[in-house]
């Protein structure tokens, strides 16, 4: 051990014990400065330096990827690090009033670190609790329904210097708000059912699968019968991705199954990122044995023995739970080796959770970042499934595609597939907030239309709906009778309402503050573009937009369709283009010059000049300006 | 080698070989395709854009799109020009590029696509971010104004030197390029003259102290030539030899 360091620095303890602990692998970067994280409250140069050293990293990479993810501090936070969730809901529940006052009551700029380090104050994007907003994370802890009386009682335990794993644990409760059940919430499967069920099938599959050229695991009873049972039945169903792209489950598991030989991966995604959504958060509460069951007919299909679980930061509250929940599955021989008893047929699954960064929900970002890296796309192709995690044929699948593969494995594809319409199979859940009278979570047969959730999400005077959130499409009441559906209007999850009182500009603004935060930075058209998006968008707020402004915007928008090097840049543009093209007038009340009118305000620079001398007499004004 | 697959592009019948690229193809054949983050030497990374092409009707990056037989590249044409146009322009609001002032002017490859391009101005408000210079080696200077993030220097640095002193932080607008010692100095790090990742910035960011004059401007590389007659000469023009 000795002989392995190079230099005489001793390590510091912490980073030491968790090195350790995990392998000292440099893999395992991320989840090691998520650690150090929340043991320092922050990430001290010295703890970085010596987890460089422990891992024989460059030092400027660790920083490189300490300085990607945004739960992830160099700089001193405060002992109590409050993050207000930015989300447009959040704003429509009050968020932006309820920090003004709760950084007015410490005397704290939002931003900055308080003079005695007690505490720092900031915004995050959306963490998935819109119908229960504003949210909040305290020391990375979810607290939903910020209010007056709550944010005071939060202030007293601050000041109190309470840890927050003493506050009342009724700050923490957070509801499922499950309003509507079909096939998949009301599944109501025994853990374990669906793997027994997909294994069972191999009894059904007829010789053609016996002559099947790969054996995927010797010791099997069954062989290759039950994957590729199983995976017919996949086929049938017409399963396809629910995390946005709607990529064809089957066509995916087989890619992955038919790479050549060697260690294979499933990973769920469970980045769910997209501002508005949230239902993946009621999955992983309280279905995750069925999440876990898709996931192990997913390693049977494809002949993985590991998995992990891409947990969003803004989810580690559930960290805790799910690794009982694993735990418990590798006691009853769900998990771990000879799954049910058969002898070989091994899986088991790990969690990683992330550090704040939407762009990781992208499918091969997400696996750099499980590499332990900067949450960077990758040039495709090749793809994941034939070079995914450590290069290695991976299949990523959102929570929601598993746990509908769970419900396949028991009840058949033909079943699964007499639900929804022609083109889209089976049922999709809706993360329904805004301005609705009965937020939450709601399961509808694909081919539903915007109107019938508005009706039954109680939904009144209805401006705008924004679909799969910011990145997704904005509809105005024209078109409320188009569908849920791969067809019409595809979704990822996010159905955010907007009444007539709302500012579409306003709405617009804010999603693009979004994507310009979580910008990966990587290709120049979607890091700059996004930039001058907000820039441009901020002018016009401030009352000094123009024609100009809204032809440049227009400018802007084929350029990141066109060239961004992932979906993040190529959506940016679509909130401002889908609401100019549907409230223009939202637009065109901001504007205060038809060509153009200079963003650099004369007077207003003259500002400290009148401070410094005292002086506000009409001399000490600009008045010319034209 | 009648058998060697091809492509089109632009009407022409391009060849290649297999594991190449859409861009190394083109440009092995003498046909430019303008390009920035793209180096021969270095494993393409397809950040910058501004090779984007139309490839079977999608516009991808054509440093990282591998070459298939029969592919139609659509490339010398007007939108595609005036995409490039627009990433470049992107890039001078970006920095703090101030061609006149830089010792680097006429060997630097962001003025030379200007120039093909016929950039005339930013054509987007300029961000004038604060990015102080770093002076403390006494070889080099970093001037971080003129970064366009093209990594080619860590690149450089990781593959050739085999040293990770450049390394890339931050995300977003903020994405910056960082050096790999505690102060974050570049005296620091153990960079050295004869280092690869000194010669492959396309810009002005990384200089050698002392010489920035010895060619005097009016006489520099994409003075004499143009950058599009100039890449097809660094471009490989001889075929790898089969293993």
């Amino acid at each position: 051990m000795n002989e392995l360091r190079r230099d005489a620095t001793p390590p510091e303890p912490a980073v030491a014990a968790a090195v350790e602990r995990r392998g000292r692998d440099p893999s395992q970067l991320l989840q090691l400065l998520r650690e150090l994280q929340e043991h320092y409250g922050w990430l001290p140069p010295a703890a970085i330096g010596s987890l460089a050293r422990e891992l024989r990293l460059p030092l400027a990479r660790v920083r490189g990827v300490a300085s990607f993810y945004s739960f992830l501090s160099m700089e001193p936070a405060g002992r109590y690090r409050v993050l207000f969730s930015d989300n447009v809901t959040d704003r429509m529940q009050g968020s932006t009033g309820l920090m003004t006052e709760f950084c007015r009551s410490l005397w704290l700029e939002p931003g900055r670190v308080a003079e005695n380090g007690l505490i720092s104050v900031d915004t995050t994007s959306c963490t998935g609790l819109c119908d229960q907003g504003p949210g909040l994370l305290v020391n990375g802890r979810a607290i939903p329904r910020a209010s007056p009386e709550r944010l005071e009682l939060m202030r007293e335990l601050i000041l109190a210097e309470r840890p927050v794993e003493d506050w009342p644990a009724e700050l923490f409760v957070i509801e499922d708000n499950v309003r509507r059940r079909h096939i998949l919430l009301d599944a109501g499967l025994r853990p374990g059912e669906a793997l027994a069920a997909a294994i069972a099938r191999a009894s059904a599959a007829g010789p053609e699968s016996a002559a099947s050229a790969r054996s995927w695991r010797e010791g099997i009873p069954q062989g290759d019968g039950a994957a590729l049972a199983m995976l017919r039945e996949i086929e049938a169903s017409g399963l396809r991705g629910r995390g946005g792209a709607g990529f064809t489950t089957a066509a995916k598991w087989s890619a992955c199954r038919a790479a050549p030989d060697g260690p294979r991966y499933v990973v769920c995604n469970a980045d769910e990122g997209e501002p508005g959504t949230f239902k993946d958060r009621v999955l992983l509460t309280s279905h995750a044995d069925l999440l876990l069951d898709g996931m192990t007919v997913a390693a049977l299909c494809t002949g993985a023995r590991e998995g992990f679980i891409y947990l969003r930061g803004e989810y580690r509250y559930l960290l805790e739970r799910l690794t009982a929940t694993l735990e418990k599955r590798r006691r009853t021989g769900l998990l771990g080796r000879s799954l049910l008893g058969h002898k070989g047929l091994d899986f088991d699954v790990s969690i990683h959770v992330g550090a704040g960064s939407y762009v990781c929900g992208e499918e091969s970002a997400l696996l750099e970042s499980l590499e332990g890296k900067r949450g960077i796309p990758r040039n495709r192709p090749p793809y994941p499934v034939t070079h995914g995690y450590l290069g290695r044929p991976t299949v990523v699948n959102n929570v929601e595609t598993l746990c509908a593969a769970a419900l396949i494995a028991v009840n058949g594809g033909d079943w699964y597939r007499a639900v929804g319409t022609p083109k889209s199979a089976g049922t999709k859940l809706l993360s329904v907030a805004g301005d609705v009278a009965r937020p939450g979570v709601y399961e509808y047969p694909y081919g539903v239309s915007v109107r019938e959730v508005l009706g039954d999400a109680g939904a009144r005077r209805t401006l705008a709906v924004q679909v799969s959130g910011p990145s997704g499409t904005c509809v105005d009441a024209a078109e409320f009778d188009r569908r849920i559906a791969f067809e019409d209007l595809p979704t990822a999850g996010a159905f955010t309402v907007f009444d007539d009182t709302r500012d579409m500009f306003e709405v617009a603004r804010a999603y693009a503050h979004f994507f310009a935060h979580e910008s990966c930075g990587f290709c120049t058209p979607c890091r700059v573009g996004t930039s001058m998006l907000v820039g441009i968008l901020d002018k016009i707020h401030r009352g000094r937009g123009s024609l100009h402004e809204i032809e440049e915007m227009s400018r802007l928008n084929p350029v990141l369709q066109a060239s961004a090097h992932c979906g993040l840049g190529h959506t940016a543009c679509n909130p401002v283009i889908d609401t100019l093209k549907r409230f223009r007038p939202a637009y065109e009340r901001h504007l205060t010059k038809l060509r153009f009118a200079p963003d650099f305000d004369l007077d207003a620079a003259l500002g400290e000049a009148r401070r410094m001398t005292g002086r506000d007499d009409p001399g000490a004004h600009f008045t010319g300006e034209g | 080698m009648s058998t060697q697959p091809t492509f089109e592009l632009d009407g022409f019948e391009v060849p290649f070989d297999d594991g190449q690229t859409v861009l190394q193809a083109a440009l092995a054949a003498g046909r430019y395709i303008p390009h920035l983050c793209y180096h021969p030497e270095f494993t393409p990374h397809g950040s910058c854009k501004v090779c984007t092409a139309r490839v079977d009707g999608r516009t991808v990056a054509t440093c990282t799109t591998p070459a298939r037989a029969g592919m139609r590249v659509e490339s010398a044409n007007e939108e595609m020009d005036g995409l490039r146009s627009t990433l470049v322009q992107m890039l001078f609001a970006e920095g703090n590029h101030f061609c006149p002032s830089c010792e680097t002017s006429g060997n630097c490859v962001l003025q030379a696509l200007g120039y093909d391009l016929g950039v005339l101005t930013a054509g987007f408000r300029h961000m004038f971010p604060v990015r102080p210079v770093d002076a403390s080696h006494p070889d080099i200077l970093l001037d971080f104004n003129r970064c366009v993030l093209c990594e080619l220097c860590v690149r450089a640095s990781r593959e050739v030197d085999g040293k990770g002193v450049f390394a890339i932080a931050g995300r977003g607008i903020d994405k910056h390029l960082v050096v790999n010692s505690e102060s974050g100095r570049l005296a620091d790090t153990d960079i050295a003259l004869g280092d690869k990742a000194l010669e492959v910035c396309p810009v002005g960011a990384i200089l050698r102290k002392g010489v920035g004059f010895s060619v005097p401007i009016g006489s520099r590389r994409y003075d004499l030539r143009p950058i599009s007659a100039q890449a097809l000469n660094d471009a490989p023009r001889t075929r790898k030899e089969p293993p």
